[in-house]
């Protein structure tokens, strides 16, 4: 009976017991709470505006679009102020930049390695500017009736501005067969709260072309599924760009580093799934050092090819009867093109990986170049830099003019009205294009001009994907493939070893080992010697 | 031959518990080193965690009942005898001599033992709970002191690993050189073991 009992008593001391104790450590090493389900509703359903159609100042007979702007006005008075000191209105603004202090910078005079810069090109460049008529430094940014109202808050999708006519819409005189004039009563009778189609309209075709300079915004989007982008999916959550990018009296949250420097008015995923959204210590923890974006942005440009690489070295080759000709790659993107040089286009690109702050230095007009390739913009952080994550980042590089004896990146008259005109676009002639573009921008050139290797910093913020898609532990703890291997100033569990240390390690097991085998043959060998 | 008590019910449970959640803590800990796939790493990244806490918690335990049933003498380390012992490993176990020291409830590791053990205690115990938790929550150099990093709790806590790993395998191997292969092992299962005859007269516990 005793022997009974003590048999119970060491099954239960030394199995049931410690089993017990396994399966409690591993039940609740592995329970996972559930993240909290957000509640939302999107602003276009919170927003319930006044029928502009019963506004008689909105059924004159405009011809100008200005008198739209001026009866716009007449309501919304004091907009016209808070418009005209924002961003959109002036391409610049007074920013910080480490290192560097006070600086004015924007569009206005900023370089960059897709088309250069926007100034001299204005015919082209500033249809994306919310004024009308930018033609030239005359454009006058105190007239409140050059502020284009409509191209953001048109509701019909029927209000376009003119390709080429530097922020205009069609006139009587303009309009053929791609652009009418637009029915401006229609138009200022249904306006609204801007949806994606016209912040669209000018984001997401950004470097002369669908996706060409974000990759993470992009035509696919003004009806992508939630595949494409998790938030803005139409089969999902169906949230617009002003569902972020929230607006107090014109300011729009929000920054785009190829054109900001400073780590305020940004948007943060916290906004909405505060600073624990896994519901899990682990993960939540992670947000200390690494951005969201990093991991729920595994690839981007998911449809359309975006632009990785742009050499305007190769520009300006002609075909055997002189004409300007193009290239397609096998998924018919531009590999070529006479007036724009070589290219390499991508989906589906896995980002590269960078330590970011929110702040970021520029290459100025006045800088002097020192290091090649060179920084179109510079993402400042570091591992020590508590304030800096990781972050996904688009890169894009390429080969731009820059003037060997002044040392500093060229800015391009690429754009003109016609053939003759010295725009290189027009007549593939580096010498007057870079000439002209030299003069808009009132620098000076030697007179000679090369090419120089250049990239551009893009952190990625849109295309998030659904969580299914989002990284995996092992995409970066892992000895080979990490995504972020380039970022070694910190110590990363799964990639990192001390080798001495995993060395000797070994070496000790080995040993050991090999020890306890010696010892096992002198056992069961040596009693036979000693008999 | 006649058996005595040698491991009380809560030692056994401790042993075998600890046992179990080493070899979790060992499997789990090299795979997030990536030497090897096996749980998956964010399973082994929780598993890491939980049974770390377990481990904790069970030392926590084992400290109180050493402390409160006296067994904690079995861990001061001693050089009585500790020369035999060594004597023993490297030349009498070939010509089969009796064991140097003889177990009891109150003396149950010989002098090399206690010495290995009380290394085991004293330091990679603690430096492994140790780096751990700052493995766990120092995850950012900043505040409040700058160790720049995981990386010198990170190698600490892996040298500490290699040392627990050799320490099983001697440990495992061990258990062979008792009076017999299997002696030992069912020691620290039944509780008992067989006295070994030319002993008999010395090993009544003298509790």
């Amino acid at each position: 009976m005793k022997t009974v009992l003590e048999k119970i008593t060491t099954f239960f001391v030394v199995l049931i017991l410690p089993a017990l104790v396994i399966y409690l450590t591993v039940y609740f090493g592995l329970k996972r709470e559930t993240p909290e389900i957000l509640e939302y509703t999107n602003k276009s359903e919170q927003i319930i505006s006044v029928d502009h159609s019963e506004f008689e100042i909105l059924q004159q007979d405009f011809v100008d679009p200005r008198d739209v702007t001026a009866a716009c006005l007449s309501c919304h008075n004091k907009r016209d102020d808070e418009l005209m000191q924002s961003s959109h209105w002036l391409w610049e603004r007074e920013a910080y930049i480490p290192g560097r202090g006070e600086v004015k910078i924007g569009k206005i005079n900023l370089i960059n390695n897709f088309c250069t810069g926007a100034p001299g090109n204005n015919g082209s460049c500033m249809r994306c500017h919310i004024g009308y008529g930018w033609e030239d430094k005359s454009f006058d940014f105190d007239n409140p009736n050059n502020i284009d109202c409509l191209v953001c808050h048109d509701k019909t999708d029927t209000y376009f501005k003119q390709k080429g006519q530097a922020g205009m819409p069609a006139t009587e005189e303009t309009a053929n067969a791609e652009y009418a004039v637009p029915d401006y009563n229609y138009v200022s009778q249904n306006v609204g709260i801007p949806d994606r189609d016209n912040c669209g309209i000018c984001h997401f075709y950004g470097g002369g072309g669908n996706n060409v300079k974000h990759g993470d915004l992009e035509e696919a989007m003004f009806r992508g599924d939630r595949n494409l982008d998790v938030h803005m999916g139409i089969d999902g959550k169906d949230m617009t760009c002003v569902d972020c990018h929230e607006t107090q009296n014109h300011n729009i949250k929000g920054r785009a580093y190829s054109v900001s420097s400073e780590n305020t008015n940004r948007i943060n995923c916290e906004q909405c799934h505060t600073d624990k959204p896994h519901n899990d210590r682990v993960i939540d923890y992670h947000s200390h050092k690494v951005a969201c974006q990093t991991c729920h942005i595994p690839v981007y440009a998911k449809k359309n090819a975006t632009s990785l690489w742009w050499d305007w070295s190769l520009a300006g080759q002609k075909d055997e009867n002189g004409n300007a000709f193009k290239e397609y790659d096998a998924d018919h993107n531009y590999s070529y093109l006479s007036i724009k040089g070589r290219f390499v286009f991508d989906n589906m690109v896995e980002p590269e990986y960078y330590w970011f702050n929110g702040t970021v230095d520029h290459y100025l007009i006045d800088d002097t170049i020192t290091e090649f390739p060179v920084k179109i913009n510079t993402l400042f952080g570091d591992y020590n830099d508590s304030t800096a994550k990781i972050w996904p980042v688009k890169v894009h590089r390429g080969r731009q003019p820059y003037d060997p004896v002044n040392k500093g990146l060229l800015s391009v008259n690429l754009w003109g009205p016609e053939k003759g005109d010295g725009a290189f676009w027009n007549d593939l002639d580096w010498d007057v294009a870079i000439q002209q573009g030299m003069d808009y921008w009132g620098r000076d050139y030697s007179g000679q001009y090369d090419f120089v290797e250049t990239e551009a910093f893009w952190p990625l913020n849109h295309q998030v994907s659904p969580k299914e898609e989002v990284l995996g532990c092992t995409d970066c703890h892992s000895r080979n493939n990490s995504r972020i291997a380039s970022l070694n100033d910190f110590y990363l569990p799964g990639r990192d070893y001390d080798k001495a240390v995993d060395y000797s390690g070994f070496a000790l097991i080995f040993l050991s080992l090999f020890g306890i085998s010696i010892h096992t043959i002198l056992r069961i060998v040596a009693p036979f010697k000693f008999k | 031959m006649q058996k005595f008590k040698l491991y009380t019910r809560f030692e056994r449970f401790w042993h075998w518990t600890q046992m179990a959640l080493v070899m979790l803590l060992i499997l789990t800990g090299f795979e997030i080193h990536g030497n090897f796939s096996l749980f998956g790493f964010e399973n082994s990244v929780r598993l890491h965690n939980s049974s770390a806490w377990a481990f904790m918690g069970l030392a926590v335990v084992s400290i109180l009942f050493m402390l409160f049933s006296h067994q904690y003498v079995n861990f001061i380390p001693t050089t009585k005898k500790l020369k035999e012992q060594i004597q023993y490993y490297t030349l009498g176990i070939f010509r089969k001599d009796p064991h140097p020291t003889k177990k009891s409830l109150y003396n149950k590791l010989n002098p090399l033992q206690r010495l290995i053990y009380a290394g085991l205690l004293i330091l990679i115990f603690p430096v492994q709970i140790i780096t751990g938790l700052v493995y766990m929550y120092y995850h950012y150099p900043q505040n409040p002191l700058d160790a720049a990093g995981l990386k010198s709790a990170a190698v600490t806590h892996t040298i500490g690993a290699f040392m627990v790993v050799a320490f099983i395998l001697v440990h495992m191997y061990m258990t062979t050189t008792g009076h017999s292969v299997s002696s030992n092992i069912k020691a620290m299962i039944t509780g008992f073991e067989k006295e070994e005859e030319e002993h008999k007269a010395e090993t009544k516990p003298n509790a």
